[in-house]
């Protein structure tokens, strides 16, 4: 029982740390590669100087993320006089949370072993005995299910937003944020059902392990391999739920100012920005998971690697574990790093071409895939 | 009411079905901003530079045109004293009247009786227009290239005074020999 609580622990630990520190790092990621992309350096005069000496480390710009932070904690908590203070208070929380929460669910490893991690220390590894655990927070079996429950719940955050400061912008920026929001989760919903219908279940570990099969002798059984089309629409639709560009149109600070932010100032209006970087590592962990062999390399199980040829390379555990691990993170950086690069190619969708994107275009497209995954599932196993 | 009629342009771009179709145009331009961004990252990763731009102030750019109007500096006579005169025709041209001169009497040196105790130029008004230079009438005042440490956080550093002014000194100059090459008794003799 304690076993348990203290792998629990070292688990939640590690997704937050994880998940913070893809939040700050994922700032300082936009920055730089938007600034390399159109041959700027980017920022990079924030530094920390080593108290008593001069050196300063300017690390390339990375502290310009701690330097926000600060700035967004010492600057005035200025309120708008609104009829519902504590709605206005709750908004930026009911935002944050749940994006947090979604990464619970999410496994960023396979199988862990902790008598086999502590062969060194035997008093350790007879007090683990022969349990396993799954590395994630929360081994759900409707791991997929509570992803979008709480996806779902940042709607409800941007319109409490929206709707408890009093101002048009906000309201404006909050009806297209819930609009576009279960607009495009529809069609995440429908993208995913085709993996469902492959994999069978909804249990997130179970996706990855079935992923690390081979396909047609050579080919990693890969989510996007096996659903290359719903892949692109999951990828579009999640970009869209996290509302960044090119389908920012809730906070179009051209036409809203910052939308249903608009009256937030300093810490709050930070979780809104923070809420939103961590997404992007959230849908980019997501992805991986669903259509990118999770934290597996390809052909790789929790045993060691599987060939095509059925060449078995066995590799001891803890190499697999810190593998598994780094995999995973690499995985998700690489999807994050590309989301980004999205972001700063495409123009903003025009209101009327978002909504008609979603509704005339992709689901149409998203049913076609699911109607045509069904009818090979149901050809090839009855 | 007729629903609104765009007007049709003689020139209206017509897209293909391959660029109706939406993604492979979206591939492409991923393509375009994804091979910029590797090309900078490897110039940066094999310690060249993939920026366009310039790390002023530590770095400035090469191609600075020969008569850039930059900072200002005091021309010296070969004593080391301005040479300048506190006629104010400097000050008084100045659009921006960024120019501060107080004049002093000088009976030792009677070419010259007149010179600036103070002389500051307030570099947050200053526009660079040069006219300065050109209503000296004394070869006093001149523009260098550069703007060397010019740029800062407070506005303060921004007046520069007399001495700050007459650290220039060139070994050679165009306009004349300079320094000159008359013995320290001739000095202040001749401008």
């Amino acid at each position: 029982m304690m076993q348990d609580f203290a792998v629990s622990l070292v688990f939640i630990g590690y997704a937050l740390a994880v998940l913070l520190l893809f939040g700050t790092v994922l700032t300082w990621v936009e920055r730089k590669q938007a600034a390399i992309m159109s041959d700027r350096i980017g920022a990079n005069r924030a530094y920390v100087r080593i108290p008593f000496t001069q050196i300063k480390l300017v690390w390339w710009g990375l502290f310009h993320g701690l330097a926000d932070g600060l700035k967004m904690m010492l600057k005035e908590d200025f309120r708008p006089n609104s009829y519902d203070r504590f709605a206005y208070a709750l908004a930026p929380w009911v935002v944050f949370t749940p994006v947090l929460l979604v990464f619970s669910v999410i496994p960023f490893g396979g199988a862990l072993v902790p008598a086999k991690l502590f062969q060194s220390l035997p008093s350790l590894a007879a007090w683990f005995g022969d349990r396993t655990y799954s590395m994630q927070v929360a081994r759900v079996d409707a791991g997929l299910l509570v992803v979008f429950a709480f996806g779902g719940l940042t709607i409800i955050g941007a319109m409490l937003a929206g709707w408890s400061s009093s101002n048009k912008f906000s309201l404006l920026g909050a009806l297209r944020a819930g609009s576009q929001m279960i607009s495009y989760e529809l069609i995440m919903g429908l993208t995913v059902l085709g993996l469902i219908l492959i994999y069978g279940t909804v249990d997130l570990n179970a996706i990855v392990q079935q992923q690390s099969g081979v396909l047609l002798g050579f080919l990693p059984a890969w989510g996007v391999v096996v659903q290359p089309f719903a892949a692109t629409l999951f990828l579009a639709a999640a970009i869209a739920e996290n509302k960044r560009i090119p389908f920012d149109l809730p906070e179009a600070e051209s036409e809203l100012i910052a939308g249903y932010y608009t009256e937030y100032s300093a810490m709050k209006m930070g979780l809104f920005m923070f809420a939103e970087f961590i997404e992007i590592a959230i849908i980019g962990a997501l992805f991986t998971t669903l259509f990118l062999g999770g934290y597996n390399l390809p052909f790789m199980t929790d045993d060691g690697f599987v060939l095509p040829g059925n060449h078995v390379v066995a590799i001891g555990h803890p190499a697999i574990v810190a593998i598994q691990l780094v995999v995973f993170l690499v995985k998700v950086l690489l999807m994050s790093s590309f989301q980004i690069l999205i972001r700063w190619t495409l123009p903003r969708f025009r209101w009327d071409q978002l909504l008609t994107f979603a509704w005339k275009f992709m689901f149409p497209l998203a049913v076609a895939n699911l109607t045509v995954t069904a009818v090979i599932v149901w050809a090839l196993h009855g | 009411m007729k629903p609104y009629a765009r007007k049709q342009y003689w020139n209206e771009p017509t897209m293909s079905w391959w660029e109706r179709a939406y993604l492979p145009e979206i591939l492409r331009g991923l393509g375009i901003t994804g091979g910029v961004f590797l090309k900078n990252m490897g110039r940066w990763m094999s310690f060249r530079k993939g920026a366009l731009t310039t790390y002023y102030p530590e770095e400035t750019r090469a191609d600075y045109a020969a008569g850039n109007r930059g900072k200002h500096v005091l021309t010296q006579r070969p004593d080391g004293r301005p040479q300048c005169i506190a006629c104010n025709m400097c000050a008084t041209v100045c659009p921006a009247k960024v120019i501060e001169i107080e004049a002093a009497f000088d009976p030792d040196d009677p070419a010259h009786p007149k010179y600036p105790v103070r002389f500051e130029i307030d570099y947050s008004r200053c526009i660079f227009c040069g006219l300065c230079v050109e209503a000296c009438p004394e070869d006093a005042i001149r523009m260098v290239k550069e703007v060397p440490n010019l740029p800062t956080h407070d506005r303060e550093k921004l007046w520069l005074s007399l001495d700050e002014l007459l650290t220039w000194n060139p070994q050679s100059d165009v306009a004349k020999p300079y320094p000159a090459k008359a013995p320290a008794d001739k000095a202040g003799g001749s401008s």
